[in-house]
């Protein structure tokens, strides 16, 4: 700790840390540009300044920047010294020069962070006299907007883009007053968390381009705190909604999870909210009814023998009430058997194993990494970046021995160069993750999961051994075992997107290897979950799709009701029909149409997340509690209310529902506590969705009615659709948006609500971890060890996964479609050469035959077919392992 | 022997052959180095030689040395020649690699095996073509001497000299900028700490030296350090090579004692201002140091005394202002440089300096404001030492500050309309 002076007042705080950062953590209003909390010092701008004095004595003290300086026992500083103000104001002065008056058309006024600090720095008259410097814009893609005469040249958005996101394609070019951040040519930008430009740019450069298509300022837009519902890793998010549409989509910090940065796909993948596709009515046999009538024929189906199919899309309160609704022997997990078996295994290893599943705070902690089977940057991106700031680790170790202060950016980078914590990347097929990976293994599944088993016996001679692993495979083994068990930290990563129960076993081998070796402690283990709720609706009851086909062949079933699934993306078509042929009521709870959908007799008009409360699971474990951003407008009902609708449990509220979920599994006791419950007030009052700057209330509806519509109640939580109520010390888990006096921007205003700027939120990150302290029987060694047979007359099917496409929900946002491409099969450009194919290639699906364009892909194994997974043409991500290629048949 | 530096150079500035340079006892000094020296021996004698940095800063060479890591666990070290002369009115280092290359190289190579680096690099301004040559030419010839190599005259040292001639950026003169130029990066400076003494080229322990500096070292080395610091005279050791440039009848470069006054460089060496023309100040050590007066002539070139005097004794090479040249003009000239050369990465600095720019074109093109003057000095103020990220925008500041102090009249009487395009 340091004793340090600021203006007169004595502070004990943490030493070694910079002073900016210190300032802001006790409150103060020190205003800056270049400096982020995940991206640390780099003393450009100058923004910062402070006097600093020698001792009691110095009364003339000299300037520093606050960012660049370290916090030591009996610092003296002044944020108020008048020769301070007046640089800070003249930094202002000195960007203005340059950045143009257009804050009423430029989209990011009334949350830009250049505003917020002219303010704060009294900067108000200009004296330049001169032409500002112009610059021709870039077309960037689908998702940013770019307009360079903003730019401040703070640096943040490359530093952002290359070095904390590994991007390569934005960079800053030229020098003096004409530095230029963009593309060397214009094109969509290719890194897959671009969208954190838009919040990093301390201006208007980079702006949301989804947002442009139906802007509304900040201060209109209806929040509420929420989580993705794009992959499994749990990113919290503030959506923002305008006239019953949902504009767009902001970070919510959690320093737990995403802390300041999500990934596009979560970022821009709202559109389906908002969709043509959108149901919005009950149908019945295809005609619109009332929801009264829905709901009184929906009760009229139940006599007879009913299952409902879940799914890892929706709630565990959704799902929950399905299954009470069915009874839980007749309620299907809505997971494709491949996965439903994968997560079996999975909970079987957290549950029991000596593992810990990491934070992604965590996950950037671990100083050795092996990622085993799972494309992650595709199925997690947000937890490849995690990744990616593990290899870190090394740098700041030599930075430490060098006495460079970790927080000092561009001096850890230079000390570093290329030195990294090793990284190991073991997939079928090249990941955006092998740039920065120590080395790299291709195989199939099988392969790969034996590298995984002679891994695990490398560290632990007790594990089971691999016979005949060939010589180069050995000693890559010999050298990532020796690694891991060399850290102090290591962490396995997998995942059920990889499709194989043995790699999923064999990295839980590779654990237990470890913990062995350190007497038992919980090693770090992450097993990625394809959707936001896979692991919850595992944890609730894993049975499979396909399990409730077969149970329909040895039972009649009356009716089926389906939640937010759409099964053709499960399991085969032909099986998904014969289902439905078999079945004589078809009941659809969703808010999309899709194949399934329009199976339905009886369609209800579900809720998206933006119109519902209710918990996902992350992959972590983490139950987090999410909350709708606006009403669901006419027929749309939360799904979970249609389903106790229907029944007889009357569940007050979405409260009493968690409550009975929890009780109904004591795995989930915690997660009533995921977030204040309904009833919570401060000061007898809810908490506001709208900001208090909130226009338009007395006129957005006196085209219906002149007389101001009295707000929705909202039983379901403590938040209300309104600009009235109580926003100071607001709980974590129900902050709908961040903001503070003098702080209008989202990355910056957060600082408000942390103790430490850049560690928890004040009040505890939100979200209970559900997996916390496992029962440890001692476990027993995964031992099938698979062999890795070639089969000459069949090919081994490998997923291969789109970080746009691969996910049902985003790609129905027209931004996010423009990235897509149509489904494809890949083989190794010598494979297609041996089988004469050049472009296209006709697969053998169970007994329908496929014909696709054909991609040449040279990091694939030999004898493998790479299939899109769940893109347009292709849905299912639940292959079968080994599928036959029709020579002759796959050109026209 | 009381001009080291330039005692080899011919008179038609040839480049001296190994033959030449051995004749008058070169690579003696590398050789008694590594016969007879430890590389810390060496590093004291430079630091008891009170030898400081000719590229500017004047910082004690032996002791930016003695900061670097020693021992085995230091690993990999670099020593980089900074050649990349580019101040406005400087020309000596070009001198000194265009007409002796082998005293620089062997002043390298003491200093690598003083610090204990097997790689050196000289990072030589772009346009010295000659330079280039002739370097490449001593450096291969020191070679197969067996100068540098491995196992260099027995020793066991091993040192290869590598030449990289810049892409042309002022900035690159900037220590860190050239480092991170010499690794093929943005030429922006470095923060500072860490120095590159801990984190330089390629993140490991380097030593940059200025060309002039490494010249003095192998005399040094051979001639011992009582002679050496018998050669200054004032407080500084040593001889320099300084030079001027302006109106003066004969301008040129001398190598003359650290502490020779400014009245012998202008009226002995350089002969005086040319008829007709009297002198109203010089920029004492290039374009980015504070204007001084014809008081301040009896004033000795050291570093202390310049300091002193309110400007730097930078890099000794001056510029004169003679009576019929509008002080305005040569600042605006000298800010359009700067500005020209901000590498763009801190505000005050990227932002600050074409405001002069626009502020003195405007003065000069009449549309000057009263108020415009003092807006000229905050700004100069405002981009002063340890308010920038760097020091360019602070030397850029220097001869606009003292400018305005010195020469304000000049300044003003453009404010007066009609009287806005002629000069005294």
């Amino acid at each position: 700790m340091a004793n340090i002076t600021i203006d007169g007042q004595t502070h004990e705080v943490e030493a070694g840390d910079n002073l900016l950062k210190i300032c802001l953590s006790l409150g103060l209003d020190l205003p800056y540009f270049c400096w982020h909390p995940a991206l640390g010092s780099v003393g450009a701008c100058r923004q910062c300044a402070v006097v600093q004095y020698r001792d009691e004595s110095d009364t003339h003290g000299r300037l520093v920047m606050a960012c660049m300086t370290p916090v030591t026992d009996g610092l003296r500083v002044s944020l108020e010294a008048p020769e301070a103000r007046e640089f800070r104001a003249s930094v202002i002065e000195f960007l203005m020069t340059n950045h143009p008056h257009d804050c009423p058309v430029c989209e990011e006024g009334g949350e830009c962070h250049l505003q917020d600090m002219t303010v704060m720095t009294g900067h108000t008259f200009r004296r330049y006299s001169g032409l500002k410097r112009t610059h021709r814009n870039q077309y960037l893609g689908p998702f940013i907007n770019h307009e360079m005469n903003r730019c401040i040249a703070c640096y943040r958005c490359v530093r952002l883009y290359r070095d904390y996101s590994g991007g390569r394609d934005l960079d800053v070019f030229a020098s003096r007053n004409k530095v230029y951040f963009g593309r060397f040519e214009d094109g969509v930008l290719e890194s897959e968390f671009s969208g954190n430009l838009v919040e990093v740019c301390p201006t208007g450069v980079f702006t949301d381009r989804t947002f442009s298509a139906h802007y509304v300022r900040k201060w209109d837009l209806q929040h509420a705190p929420s989580v993705c519902v794009h992959c499994g890793v749990g990113c919290n998010t503030s959506p923002g909604e305008r006239y019953g549409t949902l504009r767009r989509i902001v970070n919510r910090y959690n320093g737990e999870v995403n802390g300041y940065f999500l990934c596009d796909r979560g970022r821009f993948g709202y559109g389906f909210v908002n969709s043509e596709r959108r149901i919005r009515e009950p149908m019945l046999r295809g005609e619109p009814v009332s929801g009264e009538t829905a709901l009184t024929h929906l009760q009229g189906l139940l006599g007879g023998h009913t299952i409902g199919i879940g799914s890892p899309r929706a709630s565990l309160e959704a799902n929950f009430a399905l299954r009470e609704l069915v009874g839980a022997e007749h309620f299907y997990a809505g997971l494709a058997q491949g996965e439903a078996s994968l997560a079996a295994a999975i909970l079987e290893v957290l549950r029991h194993w000596p593992v810990h599943v990491p934070s992604l705070s965590e996950v950037e902690q671990a100083d050795a990494v092996l990622a085993l089977g799972e494309d992650v940057a595709n199925t997690a991106p947000r937890l490849a970046l995690a990744l990616r700031q593990s290899v870190r680790n090394r740098a700041f170790e030599r930075a430490d021995r060098l006495k460079i202060p970790r927080w000092q950016d561009a001096a850890v980078r230079e000390a570093a160069q290329d030195d990294k914590s090793p990284l190991f990347v073991a997939t079928p097929s090249a990941t955006r993750l092998d740039d920065i990976a120590e080395a790299i293994y291709r195989g199939t599944p099988e392969a790969i999961a034996r590298l995984g088993f002679a891994i695990a016996r490398r560290i632990d001679t007790n594990a089971p051994a691999v016979s005949d692993l060939p010589p180069e495979d050995a000693l890559l083994a010999e050298r990532i075992g020796d690694s891991l068990a060399a850290a102090a930290r290591p962490l396995i990563v997998s995942g059920i997107a990889c499709g194989s129960l043995a790699t999923v076993r064999a990295a839980a081998n590779i654990a237990l290897a470890l913990s062995n070796r350190r007497e038992g402690g919980a090693i770090d283990l992450c097993y990625v979950a394809p959707e936001c709720n896979t692991l919850g609706l595992a944890m609730m009851d894993g049975r499979s799709v396909q399990e409730a086909f077969a149970a329909a062949k040895t039972r009649d079933v009356n009716t089926v009701i389906i939640l937010e699934n759409d099964l053709y993306r499960r399991a085969d078509g032909g099986a998904v029909d014969s289902f439905f042929n078999g079945t004589r009521h078809v009941v659809v709870v969703d808010h999309i149409r899709h194949g399934t959908a329009a199976k339905a007799q009886l369609l209800l008009p579900g809720s998206t997340f933006a119109e519902t409360e209710g918990t996902l699971v992350s992959f972590e474990g983490r139950a987090q509690r999410f909350y709708s951003v606006m009403p669901g407008s006419g027929e749309i009902r939360d799904s979970w209310r249609w389903l106790a609708d229907a029944g007889a449990k009357r569940w007050a509220n979405v409260d009493a529902l968690t409550a009975a979920c929890a009780a109904a599994f004591p795995e989930f006791g915690p997660i009533r506590h995921a977030a204040p419950p309904a009833g919570f007030r401060i000061e007898g009052e809810k908490i506001p969705r709208q900001p208090h700057r909130y226009s338009g209330r007395t006129a957005m509806n006196a085209h219906r009615d002149v007389h101001e519509p009295k707000p929705p109640d909202d039983p379901d939580s403590a938040l209300a659709f309104s600009m009235e109520g109580a926003s100071v010390e607001v709980p974590p888990a129900l902050l709908p948006f961040v903001w503070a006096p003098r702080w209008n921007s989202n990355q910056q205003a957060v600082n408000k609500f942390q103790d430490e700027v850049g560690g928890a939120l004040r009040g505890g990150d939100p979200g209970v971890r559900l997996l916390e302290s496992p029962e440890m029987p001692e476990p027993r060694w995964f031992d099938e060890v698979p062999s890795c047979l070639r089969d000459e007359t069949r090919w081994r099917a490998i997923p291969l996964y789109h970080v746009f496409g691969s996910e049902e929900l985003s790609v129905l946002s027209p931004p996010l479609a423009e990235r897509l491409s149509a489904a494809y099969a890949a083989l190794h450009p010598e494979d297609a050469e041996k089988l004469g194919v050049a472009e296209f290639l006709a697969v053998r699906l169970n007994e329908r035959l496929i014909r696709l364009p054909l991609r040449l892909e040279p990091s694939l194994p030999r004898g493998a077919v790479g299939l899109s997974a769940g893109l347009p043409g292709l849905l299912r991500t639940d292959f079968p392992a080994w599928i036959a290629i029709e020579t002759g048949r796959g050109e026209p | 022997m009381d001009k080291p530096l330039t005692q080899n150079i011919k008179p038609d500035l040839s480049a001296v052959t190994l033959d030449d340079y051995r004749r008058t006892g070169g690579y003696e000094g590398w050789a008694k180095a590594l016969k007879d020296m430890a590389p810390m021996d060496v590093i004291e004698a430079v630091k008891d030689a009170g030898l400081r940095g000719r590229g500017g800063a004047g910082f004690p060479t032996g002791v930016k040395w003695s900061l670097v890591p020693q021992g085995e666990s230091a690993g990999q070290k670099y020593v980089v020649v900074n050649a990349d002369e580019m101040e406005p009115g400087t020309f000596k280092d070009r001198l000194l690699m265009e007409a002796d290359p082998h005293q620089l190289i062997e002043g390298v190579a003491i200093a690598a095996y003083a610090v204990q680096a097997d790689t050196a690099y000289i990072f030589l301004r772009g346009e010295y073509h000659l330079s280039a040559r002739r370097l490449e030419q001593a450096l291969a010839e020191a070679r197969s001497a067996g100068y540098l190599g491995k196992n260099i005259l027995g020793s066991g040292f091993d040192l290869e000299i590598h030449l990289h001639t810049s892409a042309g950026r002022y900035i690159c003169g900037e220590e860190t900028a050239l480092l991170n130029s010499l690794e093929g990066k943005r030429a922006i400076p470095r923060a500072k700490p860490p120095y590159p003494q801990t984190s330089g080229l390629w993140g490991r322990p380097t030593v940059v030296n200025n060309v002039e500096t490494l010249c003095n070292v192998p005399h040094i080395i051979r001639n011992g350090v009582d002679w050496y610091r018998g050669l200054g005279r004032g407080e500084d050791a040593g001889t320099k090579l300084f030079g001027v440039s302006g109106r003066v009848k004969k301008p040129g470069l001398w190598e003359l004692p650290m502490g020779t006054p400014v009245r012998v460089l202008i009226e002995e060496c350089a002969g005086g201002m040319r008829d007709g023309y009297t002198l109203r100040g010089f920029l004492p050590g290039g374009g980015s140091t504070d204007f001084l007066l014809p008081e301040h002539l009896d004033l000795p070139m050291d570093f202390g005394a310049m300091m002193k005097a309110g400007s730097r004794l930078g890099t000794g090479t001056m510029v004169v202002l003679d009576d019929r040249t509008c002080p305005v003009r040569m600042v605006l000239n000298l800010e359009r440089f700067f500005a020209q050369e901000s590498c763009g990465w801190c505000t005050p600095c990227r932002d600050g300096l074409p405001w002069v720019v626009e502020l003195l074109e405007g003065l000069v093109a009449g549309r000057g404001r009263p108020e415009d003057l003092d807006l000229l000095e905050q700004l100069a103020r405002l981009m002063g030492p340890g308010n920038t990220f760097c020091a360019l925008a602070p030397g850029a500041a220097a001869p606009l500050q003292s400018a305005l102090k010195y020469f304000r009249p000049d300044f003003e009487r453009y404010l007066k309309p009609a009287s806005s395009a002629r000069v005294a």
